[in-house]
């Protein structure tokens, strides 16, 4: 059972914080390759299973874990953007996300201040993340290094930021501190709303859709 | 050929500490610690110099943006070390390491990089002879199978980094390895010749192809410079 990709809406939504330039590569290209690439390393791990080959079994395991993680990552990432017009696009859309963050963080400017802090200190590729203890309504921020994905028993991914250079390169240049400025107008509060009240597997389920 | 050699000289003096501007901040603060800032050092190129395969526009960004910050940055954390250095606090010197070893290491691996590089017309390209060549023939078989050995660990690198052709200060014989993110080559290795495998290096110009930039900058790889490193 091999893994697709899911189309985008359209690459200008985002526009103008993230540009449809940017958009249309990391969605057909890098993420695209991220599929290919786990397909193949799991091609290879079937063929591994099925002679008891487990050395090679062992041996891929770096390569699923980058390349599921990549697939992983950009599919929670496209699902919690939105166009900066919709009303998904302001934190109104997740009310009782807003009083858990208020909560943590006092309000939500020193929440994103806090995010950017550590989205900015990530040293080399990754990725920012909201997350929740599943059955809580605790939050805490996370860095995730390269494509490691958030996959911990019990953890929710509320959302994310892809901190890799192409995610914003070709619109900010080395000035990624306005990218994370700009992220905010783009993030899907209601998409944000319902991880946070569901369980892991919720906001795993769209890549069952993918397969 | 001799301007060459001085502007690389220079370059890598900036590795060194440059003592006069922060001695003499030092000297009226009354600091005890007298050290020298690292500073950015000059390209011994234009640069436009190593286009087409990199082109002005990353060479301007990659030098004057991306190395200036590492620079800055591991001032600022040298800085704090000094200050807890003072305050006799061991916690706080440990807690700067990470800092110190990812900005320290993006100046020297950049520093490395530019002095690794060359345009055509000042001997980019020209493949190495030798001691260096010898132990390249001797390890890889030939120089393009050790290209396409180094290409292959350069596309390999998961997330931001370098590949080196590195020669183990032990036993004399050269490798090539991958470090993550700014992980300079210290200890036991001593770089030979580094190629930035951070998508700032190349994405401007190739975007997601990756692999047309790892192939292309070998025709502006400075040899000379790689066979002065090598003992």
């Amino acid at each position: 059972m091999a893994c697709n990709l899911t189309p985008l809406i359209s690459p200008q939504a985002l526009e103008p914080h993230i540009s449809a330039q940017i958009m249309t590569l990391h969605h057909t290209k890098h993420h695209q390759t991220y599929i290919t690439n786990l397909n193949a390393a799991l091609g290879k791990l079937s063929t591994a299973v099925s002679t008891s080959d487990i050395t090679t079994q062992v041996a891929l395991q770096p390569a699923i874990r980058f390349n599921a993680g990549g697939h992983i990552n950009h599919s929670l990432f496209w699902l919690n953007l939105s166009p900066p017009s919709s009303p998904d696009a302001k934190s109104s859309a997740a009310p009782q996300l807003t009083s858990a963050i208020n909560k943590k963080w006092g309000d939500m400017e020193t929440f994103k201040s806090a995010f950017n802090t550590q989205l900015l200190g990530i040293q080399g590729s990754g990725w920012g993340w909201l997350v929740k203890e599943e059955g809580k309504n605790d939050l805490r921020i996370m860095t995730t290094k390269d494509q490691d994905p958030v996959v911990e028993a019990g953890l929710v991914p509320v959302f994310g930021v892809d901190m890799w250079e192409h995610a914003y390169y070709l619109q900010y240049n080395n000035v990624k501190a306005d990218y994370v400025k700009e992220i905010w107008s783009v993030i899907n509060w209601k998409v944000a709303e319902e991880r946070f009240l569901g369980a892991q597997k919720n906001a795993f389920g769209m890549l069952k859709a993918s397969m | 050929m001799a301007s060459t050699m001085l502007r690389t000289s220079a370059l890598r003096s900036t590795i060194r500490a440059t003592p006069t501007v922060a001695s003499k901040r030092a000297r009226l603060a009354g600091v005890s610690f007298v050290r020298g800032k690292a500073t950015l050092p000059d390209l011994p190129y234009d640069y436009g110099a190593l286009e087409p395969a990199i082109n002005g526009k990353i060479m301007e960004l990659h030098h004057s943006k991306h190395h200036n910050t590492y620079v800055t940055s591991y001032n600022q954390a040298i800085e704090k070390l000094q200050e807890a250095q003072q305050a006799q606090d061991i916690a706080g010197q440990i807690a700067l390491k990470p800092l110190i070893n990812f900005h320290g290491g993006g100046h020297i691996n950049h520093t490395l990089f530019w002095e690794n590089l060359a345009p055509k017309n000042q001997g980019g390209g020209e493949p190495p002879s030798g001691s260096l060549s010898k132990a390249i023939d001797g390890s890889f078989g030939s120089l393009d199978a050790m290209k396409q050995k180094f290409n292959t660990a350069l596309a390999g690198i998961q997330g931001s980094g370098w590949a080196w052709l590195v020669q183990d200060t032990q036993t004399g014989s050269i490798s090539i390895k991958t470090y993550a993110n700014q992980d300079p080559v210290v200890g036991q290795f001593r770089p030979i010749l580094g190629i930035d495998a951070w998508e700032h290096a190349y994405y401007l110009q190739y975007q997601n192809r990756k692999a047309e930039y790892f192939s292309a900058v070998w025709d502006v790889v400075n040899w000379k410079a790689a066979e002065k490193r090598f003992k």
